[in-house]
C-alpha cells in the first residue's frame, strides 16, 4: 500500500478536490454571466427574437452571404387574417397560442426549434413551408387543417395523421399566429437550405 | 431462527428499508416505460394503431416520463441504500423519508392517470397547472412540480443531516452538494414563458444540467461506493477518482449546455462555446470507464455479487458509448445543423439513458436483493450458473444496442434526405419517413424493442427468484460474513 506522503501531488486526493471545487465554481460563474447576456438577447422585441407585432408583417427566410447562414427577413405589412394588431393584442394572441401548444402537447409529436419528438414535421418554419401552396390560401388551409386534421390530412402518402385535438377557432388562429412569429426568430441558420413558400 | 435466504427486511438497516420501496417502484415504472415504448414504436410504424384513443404524443410522453421517474426512484433508493453504511449512523428522518416516498408515489400515480385519461386541456394556465405542461421530459403539471421539489427537499435534508450527525467523507461532500444542485436546477423549469426561445433556454437548464451534469456526478458517487462494496476497492483511490470525474464532468458539462443553444434563437457565440465544451464531455466518461475496469481488473473481477458487477461494467461501457461517443457524433454545430431533431438524437438518447443510468440502477437492484435475502453469495454458487441474470443482461444490452444502431441508420437517411437534400420542408420530412431504408430500420427498431421487453421480463423474474432456496446449488445459500 502506498503511503499518503509518497503520492505525487497531481495524483493526490487533495489536489483533485481543490480542482473540482475551482473548476465547478468557475464554470458556474461563466454560465451565469453568459445567461445574463443571452436572456437579454432573446427577450421578445430584441434583434434575434422579434416583438410579437412582427405577425403584422411579411416574413421570409433567406441566405445571408456575410453570415454564411439562412436568416429571417422581415418585410412589408402583411397582417394575419387581415387584422393589424396592436402590441397588446399581438401579445394576447401569442400567449394563447403558446398555452395551446403546451396544453395540447404538440411537442410529443412535432419538434419546435428542432426540439421535441420525431413523429411529425418540425414546426420552426412551418409558416413558410411551400406545402401550403400559395400565400393567398395559406391561412385558410392552416386553419382548416388545425380544426379538422383528420379530413384535411397532409400525410404525403405515409398515413400518419394528426389527431383531432378539439381546438376552438380562437385557439387554432392563435397557433397560426405563433407559427408565424416563431418563423421570424433568428435560429443561426437552422434549418439550412429551407425552400420557402413563393413570396 | 431467521430463514437466511428469504426476503426479509430484518436484514436491512432503516435507510435500506426505505430504499427497497424506491427500488420496487422503480421496477414498476421501468415496466411502464417499456410498455408505452412498445405502444409508441408500434404507432410509429402503423399510424392507425390506437389513433384518436391514445395518440402517439400521449404514449411517447408516458414512455419518457416513466423513464425519468424510474431512474430518479432508483437514484433516491440507491442513496438511501448506502447512506447508513457511508455515514456510519442511522438515518435521521425515517418517518419523513417514508412520507416523502408516499407523496411522490401518489403524485406520480395521479399524473400518469391524468396523462392517460384526460390527456390534454384547453389553451389555458389551468391546463398547465393541472393536466400537462407540454414540455418534453418535464410534462408533469405545475402542482406535481411543487410536489417533486418538496420531496427532493425532504430527501436532501435527510441525507445532509445524516452525514452531519455521522461520519463525513469525500463521497458525502460530493453527494450533498450534487443533490442541492439537482433540486435547485429543477426550479429553472417551473415557470411559463410565451417566448419559446426563453422557454427552451431555461428548459435545457433542467434537462441538460440534470442528465449531463448532476445525474452523472450522482452515478459517480454511487459507483464509488459500489466499487468499494463489490470488489473491495480502496477508499482513497475511489474518492480521488470521484474528484477527477467531478472536475472533468462539470468542467465540460456545465458549458456543454451550449450544444442545446445552437438553434433556439440564442446568440451565435453558443456555437463556439457549445461545440468546444461538449466535445470535451466524453473525456470524464473515458476516465470513469478506465477507473471502473482498471479497479475491477486489479481485483481479478472477483466479486460476491456477479450480476451487480456485470451491470456495473455495462454501465461503464454504456455511459462511455451512449453518452460519450453517440453524443460526440453530432455535437459539433456543423454536423448538428443536419442531425438536430432527427432519429440521430433518438439513437443517442436511447443508448445514453440506458447505458449511463438504467444499468447502474439495475446493479443497485442486485446489490439490494443480495442483502435483502440475508447477504448471500451471488457468484458461482447460483444454480445453472445464473442463466437468468446472464440472459436478461444479454437481451437488454443487445436490444438497446440494436435499437440504437437501427435508429442511427434511420437518422442517417433522415438527415440526408430531409435535411441535406430537401432543405427540411414538410414534404422532405415525409419523403425521408417513407424511404425504404428508413422504414426497414424502424422495423428493426421494433424487433429490438421486443427483445428489450423479453429481457425485462427475465430480469424481473430473476430479481424475484435469485438467491432464493431453490436457486442455490445444493439448496444451500452461501452466506457472506458481515
Amino acid at each position: 500500500m502506498i503511503k499518503k506522503d509518497e503520492i505525487i501531488w497531481w495524483a493526490s486526493e487533495n489536489f483533485w478536490k481543490k480542482s473540482a471545487i475551482f473548476v465547478t465554481g468557475l464554470m458556474t460563474l461563466v454560465l451565469v454571466l453568459l445567461t445574463f447576456d443571452t436572456v437579454n438577447k432573446i427577450t421578445a422585441g430584441s434583434k434575434r427574437v422579434p416583438a410579437y407585432t412582427v405577425i403584422n408583417n411579411q416574413i421570409d427566410y433567406k441566405y445571408n452571404k456575410t453570415r454564411n447562414m439562412f436568416e429571417p427577413v422581415i418585410g412589408s405589412e402583411s397582417p394575419l387574417f387581415g387584422n393589424m394588431l396592436t402590441a397588446e393584442e399581438a401579445e394576447g394572441l401569442i400567449n394563447l397560442g403558446k398555452l395551446t401548444i403546451q396544453a395540447k402537447n404538440c411537442m410529443n409529436c412535432h419538434t419546435l426549434l428542432g426540439n421535441g419528438a420525431y413523429y411529425a414535421p418540425d414546426l420552426t418554419k412551418a409558416w413558410l413551408d411551400p406545402g401550403w401552396g400559395a400565400k393567398s390560401v395559406r391561412e385558410t388551409l392552416m386553419l382548416n387543417f388545425l380544426m379538422d386534421p383528420e379530413n384535411n390530412a397532409r400525410t404525403f402518402g405515409t398515413n400518419r395523421k394528426m389527431p383531432n385535438l378539439g381546438l376552438t377557432e380562437a385557439e387554432a388562429k392563435s397557433i397560426i399566429a405563433y407559427l408565424k412569429w416563431m418563423s421570424s426568430i433568428d435560429t443561426n441558420g437552422f434549418p439550412t437550405n429551407f425552400k420557402t413558400i413563393k413570396q | 431462527m431467521i430463514n437466511m435466504h428469504t426476503l426479509n427486511t430484518i436484514h436491512l438497516n432503516s435507510g435500506q428499508k426505505i430504499a427497497i420501496k424506491y427500488f420496487s417502484m422503480a421496477v414498476v415504472l421501468f415496466v411502464v416505460q417499456i410498455v408505452f415504448g412498445i405502444l409508441a414504436g408500434t404507432q410509429f410504424n402503423n399510424p392507425e394503431f390506437l389513433y384518436q384513443i391514445i395518440d402517439f404524443n400521449v404514449n411517447r410522453m408516458v414512455h419518457i416520463n416513466a423513464m425519468i421517474i424510474w431512474l430518479l426512484y432508483g437514484f433516491i433508493g440507491s442513496v438511501y441504500w448506502l447512506i447508513e453504511d457511508e455515514a456510519k449512523t442511522e438515518l435521521v428522518g425515517k418517518k419523513l423519508a417514508n412520507f416523502g416516498f408516499w407523496v411522490l408515489t401518489i403524485a406520480v400515480l395521479v399524473v400518469v392517470l391524468v396523462f392517460l385519461f384526460i390527456q390534454s386541456g384547453e389553451g389555458s394556465y389551468a391546463s398547465i397547472w393541472l393536466i400537462n405542461e407540454g414540455r418534453e421530459y418535464i410534462e408533469a403539471p405545475r402542482w406535481a412540480d411543487i410536489g417533486i421539489v418538496f420531496v427532493m427537499l425532504i430527501f436532501f435534508y435527510n441525507i445532509y443531516a445524516t452525514f452531519i450527525k455521522g461520519k463525513w467523507s469525500g463521497i458525502a461532500g460530493v453527494l450533498v452538494l450534487d443533490l442541492a444542485a439537482l433540486a435547485g436546477v429543477y426550479l429553472a423549469g417551473m415557470f411559463y414563458s410565451d417566448n419559446i426561445s426563453m422557454d427552451q433556454f431555461w428548459w435545457w437548464w433542467v434537462v441538460h444540467l440534470w442528465v449531463e451534469a448532476t445525474w452523472e456526478v450522482l452515478v459517480g458517487c454511487i459507483m464509488a461506493w459500489v466499487l468499494m462494496k463489490t470488489i473491495n476497492a480502496d477508499r482513497r483511490i475511489v474518492t480521488t477518482w470521484l474528484y477527477i470525474e467531478v472536475t472533468l464532468m462539470l468542467g465540460s458539462g456545465i458549458l456543454g449546455l451550449g450544444h442545446h443553444y445552437f438553434w433556439i434563437g440564442t446568440p451565435e457565440y453558443w456555437l463556439t462555446i457549445g461545440g468546444f465544451f461538449s466535445a470535451l464531455e466524453p473525456i470524464p466518461l473515458v476516465a470513469m470507464l478506465v477507473h471502473a475496469l482498471y479497479d475491477s481488473g486489479v481485483k481479478n473481477f472477483k466479486s460476491t455479487n456477479n450480476p451487480a458487477l456485470a451491470w456495473l461494467i455495462a454501465h461503464a461501457f454504456g455511459n462511455f458509448f451512449g453518452a460519450g461517443v453517440w453524443g460526440f457524433f453530432q455535437t459539433l454545430p456543423q454536423i448538428n445543423l443536419y442531425t438536430h431533431g432527427t432519429q440521430w438524437t433518438a439513437s443517442h438518447g436511447h443508448l445514453a439513458f440506458f447505458g449511463a443510468y438504467a444499468t447502474i440502477n439495475i446493479a443497485m437492484f442486485y446489490m439490494a436483493i443480495q442483502v435483502w435475502r440475508g447477504n448471500i453469495h451471488m457468484g458461482s454458487s447460483l444454480i445453472d450458473n445464473g442463466w437468468k441474470w446472464k440472459t436478461s443482461l444479454a437481451l437488454l444490452n443487445i436490444g438497446v444496442v440494436g435499437m440504437t444502431i437501427a435508429m442511427l441508420i434511420a437518422g442517417y437517411k433522415q438527415a440526408f434526405i430531409e435535411r441535406a437534400v430537401e432543405g427540411s420542408t414538410w414534404s422532405g420530412y415525409f419523403k425521408a419517413q417513407s424511404d425504404p431504408s428508413f422504414l426497414l430500420a424502424m422495423d428493426w427498431r421494433m424487433t429490438f424493442g421486443w427483445i428489450i421487453a423479453l429481457g425485462l421480463i427475465i430480469l424481473i423474474w430473476d430479481l424475484i427468484t435469485i438467491g432464493s432456496h431453490s436457486e442455490m446449488k445444493n439448496n444451500k445459500p452461501k452466506l457472506l460474513s458481515t
